[in-house]
């Protein structure tokens, strides 16, 4: 009799003490965290010390001693690890941004035509869409580089572009661009941007008080041609290429010398990334469009606009908003999905930093914790990006 | 132009008998030139100059699908032909290209898949080189499937798996009663049975490492036991994400932003070389079930995101009426909010689980050789070099099979319970 | 008077209990790594992914190698049979991590001493079982017979996180050579670029060139440059904190050498038992408390002698007769020419 009071007791004070109902779990799972962290640090720590590994990071200055086979900035073995990071994560950056135009090119592409009453186009774009979403992406990369790249000729009889470019199994080596005031014609573009805005936003004041519209596609083409191409005559900028020629190194060794040149590596990551990550913007494509109701069509059309204005002025603006939070999710995907490069021999941030810097100095908890911190970094820098945008485009009810 | 440069005027209705068997000659001119010269090396058009020459049969089916252009013109197949495939030049170009290319492309690629191909044999003498050497992977079958696991055992795999599909058919025959029972039974008794019956060690079974483990049989067992432990993990992120507490909240939204934001790769060299720096002293956790781990916190941080989705469409009713009745918390959910939010987001989880299966060949940069790691493995084989083409295949249609039907199943289930709503 | 003999005998049977347990507690101290191995009954050990010579399965998954040998002689020595051992497949990158986290116990896999390896992370080299260098293989119809005729441009295939990708660094910079690195992961494609002609050369440790060049599609196009241009010495490596399980792989090393060095083999060891001389008396376990010293029976070093052969029988059986390296280089005993020189076991 007196233990079911007690618990009834107990239970009733659970129930009446609503702050404690409130507080207590609360503050369970903050013990359970702080004790987990806390049982995980004092192992590593008894860990390091039997083995006699300290924790620290300034393996970032010392010296890497080993060379990387494409870098966007100068770099050599003599430069600090911190410096071959940076290498990588430029890399990444790289592959990420030829990835994410290909794709974005792409998906629209096939979104549209997915969507197209042309029986066999829009079959063949399903088909792509079907083929390429199945396949796991590693197995996609794998066959670019393993089996497609490597069939490539040696350069002796390498494929050739009009002679100035040229694909061999060893690369595509292009024309390498030697600007002279390289910066004045980057100001002149900037201008020519700032004017291009200026035109629009005149010509949309124009036609919402008169109603007449101005041909500003064709004002903004004539500027951005005419401006550049002024600070070549007199602004003393000149352009000169400097072709891959073919070098012989030994009887049966040739080699490219001269001009840029596009590693197996990037092209195979890239064309993997842009295939497979089509196919998700292809289906955010067809979404949003399919997302603006039908009576907009209709109406747009009783108006007399035909068919091209329709999707132009009526269709993709509303579609886009519908198509742009998953496309920049799609984005992030492609970002992480590069680090898929440790698979080939593609010096990306993985297989550098978390690779060999991390084989040759051994500091396993502090690199792939800072590798880790990188790509957290760029996912949530992108997405408060699109929670702005987000913000910013929504509809207001009223 | 074309209308410019056509004498013979624009193709109507009342000239149907003049346009129509002239579309149809050149249509089937274009078609006999692309494929006389991709099949049989005759160039009819050989006496033209080069650029023309290979094009010819694109201005020929060009031509004769504008002259069959006719609207309205009272033939059932023409009208659905022109509608569909021909409704302007654009269109007809791009049904000439798509045509041309699939005529170009297809036989070949069918003659070394299939017509040429070696299928039976056991050595790689027997393989001819003209076609597939599907001899590579009759060989090398048992190994892609079971990996590295011991001829003698392998019953041992066919036995789990087995009994777990008998275990989910029983699932739908039995009455809703029993039902209950073979849930629970599956979830708690059977991964015990499984994994004594795979690892061993007890009951006279010989002991197999999980570094033996591998090829398809591996990426099913990742792939269930990560699904089976990651939703019920999701769940409680889920509604910890949703809980009005803040520090539950906060812990939930730091945990589940985390294993999104991080690539799957980077999660992988954590388990398999962090990880163990974190446990005591002289113990040591099976690379295998550190990856599974690894592997399960990664996707319940996405199934948390799925489930979220659903609680979050369930209109705020439901929630104020469970509460109205005087349910608690959890009463509330576990009999109102959750059974209908779960019928919600199931085409949510199959997607993520079809990205989990698509996820697991990563495993082979930390070392376990699941179906990819096999193939290559295979192809570097010394008797067997050179057949990268024929492995990669395989192992791409193995996976397409699995993943298509995944997905067309969970169309299915979306459009199933799409009505009931 | 009974009363003190009482007080005495109770005094010295506690300090004699005290003795027994602390010389308990001091033996289990000893190693953990031996008292799990023993209590396994298997030693875990980390090998290649497949380099012949050194280790390499065959097709019913036995492994063969000197390499292997290294791991077969402990396990003979401390578990009684050289067939007790779990071989684990690990590529360049998990090697070290393997055997630091403990999923491993013995690391035997042509791993070269350095300073950095032996003094930063955390393991500890036990000696060497192959002292080699680092070459170029090129092939033969590239005309190229000398690292001295490399021009710049060159593009080179090697293994990622290898003291191979720093060596080859520092040659081309002392010659001014500029060349492109293309680092892979696995051993199989790094020979699988350079075969394909993505690279023009590939670089590893020459035992290494010899033993890949076995397992490419046309052995005989391809050549090993003369230049070794790295002193490589590749041994076996244990976790560091264990100290009677280093000294217990060290010595089972140095026995296999010091064997050969008195002319004990597998096949004649028994019959050694009576030989006059001493130190063989000592080796093969006929004299002297050697094997208490870390903990063993005293035939330790008689089964690994009689179960995996001396280091010569080791060395003929996977490299010589195999066609990889016949010539021992500088893997012959001290007294016939080579630099194989190891402390005395007694």
């Amino acid at each position: 009799m007196n233990i079911k009071n007690t618990t009834k007791g107990f239970t009733d004070f659970f129930k009446d003490n609503s702050k404690i109902r409130n507080y207590l779990p609360q503050i369970l799972t903050l013990l359970f965290i702080v004790f987990l962290i806390g049982y995980f640090t004092y192992n590593a720590q008894v860990n390091m010390d039997n083995r006699g590994i300290d924790f620290g990071f300034h393996f970032w200055g010392q010296e890497a001693s080993f060379d990387i086979q494409f870098s966007l900035i100068e770099y050599d073995g003599s430069h600090s690890y911190g410096r071959a990071y940076l290498v990588g994560l430029l890399n990444t950056i790289l592959v990420a941004v030829i990835g994410i135009f290909f794709a974005t090119i792409l998906g629209i592409i096939i979104g549209v035509s997915r969507l197209s009453s042309n029986y066999l186009i829009s079959r063949v774009a399903e088909w792509y869409i079907e083929i390429f979403r199945n396949i796991p992406l590693l197995l996609q990369l794998f066959f670019w580089y393993f089996a497609a790249l490597r069939a490539l000729p040696l350069p002796k009889e390498a494929i050739n572009f009009f002679d100035v470019s040229f694909l061999s199994v060893k690369g595509l080596y292009i024309p390498k661009f030697i600007w002279t005031n390289f910066d004045i014609f980057i100001y002149s573009i900037i201008a020519a941007i700032i004017s291009i805005i200026f035109v629009y936003n005149y010509a949309r004041k124009k036609q919402e008080q008169t109603g007449t519209q101005t041909p500003k596609f064709l004002i903004s083409l004539g500027i951005i041609i005419v401006l550049p191409l002024l600070t070549f005559l007199i602004g003393g900028v000149s352009l000169s290429f400097e072709y891959p020629i073919l070098k012989q190194m030994s009887e049966t060794i040739f080699n490219y010398v001269g001009g840029a040149k596009i590693i197996p590596e990037l092209m195979a990551l890239a064309a993997a990334l842009s295939l497979y990550t089509a196919t998700f913007i292809a289906e955010c494509v067809r979404a949003g469009i399919l997302g603006v109701s039908k009576g907009q069509k209709e109406a747009a059309g009783s108006l007399g606009l035909t068919t091209g204005q329709i999707l132009r002025l009526v269709v993709m603006p509303q579609a886009l908003r519908i198509i742009i939070p998953p496309t920049t999710n799609q984005y992030l995907n492609l970002t992480k999905n590069s680090s898929l490069a440790a698979a080939i021999a593609y010096p990306d941030i993985v297989l550098v930093f978390a690779g060999t810097a991390m084989m040759q100095t051994g500091r396993a908890i502090e690199i792939v914790s800072i590798t880790m911190a990188t790509y957290l970094t760029l996912s949530i820098a992108i997405s408060i990006l699109m929670n702005w945008y987000n913000k910013k485009i929504a509809i207001k009810e009223k | 132009m074309i209308k410019k440069i056509n004498i013979l005027g624009t193709p109507t209705q009342d000239k149907l008998n003049l346009f129509v068997p002239m579309g149809i000659f050149f249509i089937i001119l274009g078609f006999l030139d692309v494929i006389l010269n991709a099949h049989f090396k005759i160039n009819l058009t050989s006496f033209l100059p080069i650029w023309i020459n290979y094009f010819a049969p694109l201005i020929f089916g060009f031509l004769g699908l504008h002259y069959i252009r006719i609207e309205f013109s009272g033939i059932k197949i023409l009208d659905n032909l022109n509608k569909n495939i021909n409704s302007n030049g654009f269109n007809a170009l791009l049904t000439l290209l798509i045509l041309f290319v699939l005529i170009q492309n297809i036989p070949p690629l069918l003659n070394w898949l299939f017509f040429d191909a070696d299928f039976i044999g056991t050595s790689k003498e027997e393989c001819s080189r003209e076609g597939a050497c599907w001899i590579f992977v009759n060989v090398w079958l048992k190994r892609f499937i079971y990996g590295l696991y011991p001829n003698a055992e392998i019953w041992r795999i066919n036995l789990s798996f087995l009994l777990l599909i008998g275990f989910i058919i029983a699932g739908f025959l039995v009455p809703v009663k029993a039902k209950k029972y073979i849930i629970i039974f599956l979830l708690f008794v059977f991964p015990f049975i499984a994994m004594n019956l795979i690892s061993g060690g007890n009951f006279g079974l010989e002991w197999v490492e999980t570094a033996a483990w591998g090829g398809l049989s591996l990426t099913f067992i990742i792939s269930i036991f990560a699904l089976l432990f990651c939703f019920p993990i999701g769940m409680f992120l889920a509604l910890g994400r949703r809980s009005s507490a803040p520090i539950i909240r906060y812990s939930s939204i730091g945990f589940i932003e985390f294993w999104r934001g991080v690539p799957l790769i980077t999660v992988l060299f954590m388990a398999s070389v962090m990880f163990p720096m974190f446990l005591p002293d002289g113990t040591y956790m099976d690379k295998l079930v550190r990856v599974i781990i690894a592997i399960t916190l990664f996707e319940a941080a996405y199934m948390a995101e799925v489930i979220r989705g659903g609680l979050q469409a369930l209109p705020r009713g439901q929630y104020d009426a469970g509460k109205s009745l005087g349910m608690g918390y959890w009463r509330m959910h576990l009999l109102v909010i959750l059974p209908q939010a779960l019928k919600l987001v199931i085409p949510g989880v199959a997607n993520t689980f079809l990205a989990l299966v698509k996820d697991t060949p990563l495993i082979l940069v930390v070392g376990l050789l699941e179906l990819v790691g096999m193939i290559d493995m295979a192809k570097s084989n010394p008797d067997w070099l050179g057949f990268a083409t024929e492995g990669y295949i395989f192992a791409g249609v193995v996976f397409w099979i699995i993943c298509f039907n995944m997905s067309r199943y969970s169309q299915r289930l979306e459009r199933r319970y799409k009505t009931d709503r | 008077m009974y009363k003190y003999i009482k007080q005495l005998t109770s005094l010295f049977a506690v300090i004699a209990v005290l003795f027994a347990f602390a010389g308990e507690a001091m033996a289990a101290k000893k190693s953990k790594t031996l008292k799990n191995t023993q209590k396994k009954g298997f030693v875990r050990c980390g090998v290649s992914q497949g380099l012949p010579g050194f280790s390499n399965a065959d097709a019913s998954g036995n492994w063969t190698g000197v390499d292997v040998d290294v791991c077969r002689a402990v396990a003979a020595a401390v578990l009684g049979d050289a067939g007790k051992v779990k071989f684990t497949p690990l590529s360049a990158k998990e090697r070290f991590t393997a055997l630091t986290s403990g999923e491993i116990d013995i690391l035997s896999r042509n791993t070269t001493w350095t300073l950095s390896r032996d003094a930063d992370i955390g393991l500890t080299f036990v000696g060497v079982n192959f002292y080699d260098g680092q070459g170029f293989m090129v092939r033969k119809d590239s005309g190229i017979t000398s690292t001295s005729q490399f021009k710049s441009g060159l593009s080179a295939c090697v293994n990622i996180g290898t003291t191979t990708e720093l060596n080859m660094r520092d040659f081309f910079t002392s010659k001014g050579i500029s060349y492109e690195p293309v680092v892979f992961e696995k051993a199989d494609e790094v020979v699988a670029a350079y075969d394909s002609g993505r690279c023009d050369t590939y670089t590893t440790d020459k035992s290494g060139l010899a033993a890949q060049r076995t397992k490419m599609k046309d052995p005989d196009a391809h050549i090993v440059l003369p230049e070794t241009i790295s002193k490589e010495p590749l041994g076996p490596v244990v976790r560091q904190g264990d100290s009677v399980w280093e000294d217990i792989v060290r010595w089972s090393l140095n026995v296999m050498i010091e064997a050969e060095e008195y002319g004990i083999t597998s096949a004649n060891a028994d019959a050694m038992k009576s030989s006059e001389n001493p130190q063989i008396k000592r080796l093969v376990g006929a004299e002297g408390e050697l094997g208490a010293a870390f903990g063993l029976d005293n035939d330790w070093s008689l089964r690994i002698i009689k179960q995996v052969g001396n280091y010569g029988e080791s060395y003929k059986r996977n490299i010589a007769d195999t066609g990889i390296l016949p010539d021992r280089g500088p893997n012959q005993l001290w007294t016939k020419g080579g630099i194989l020189y190891v402390p005395p076991a007694r």
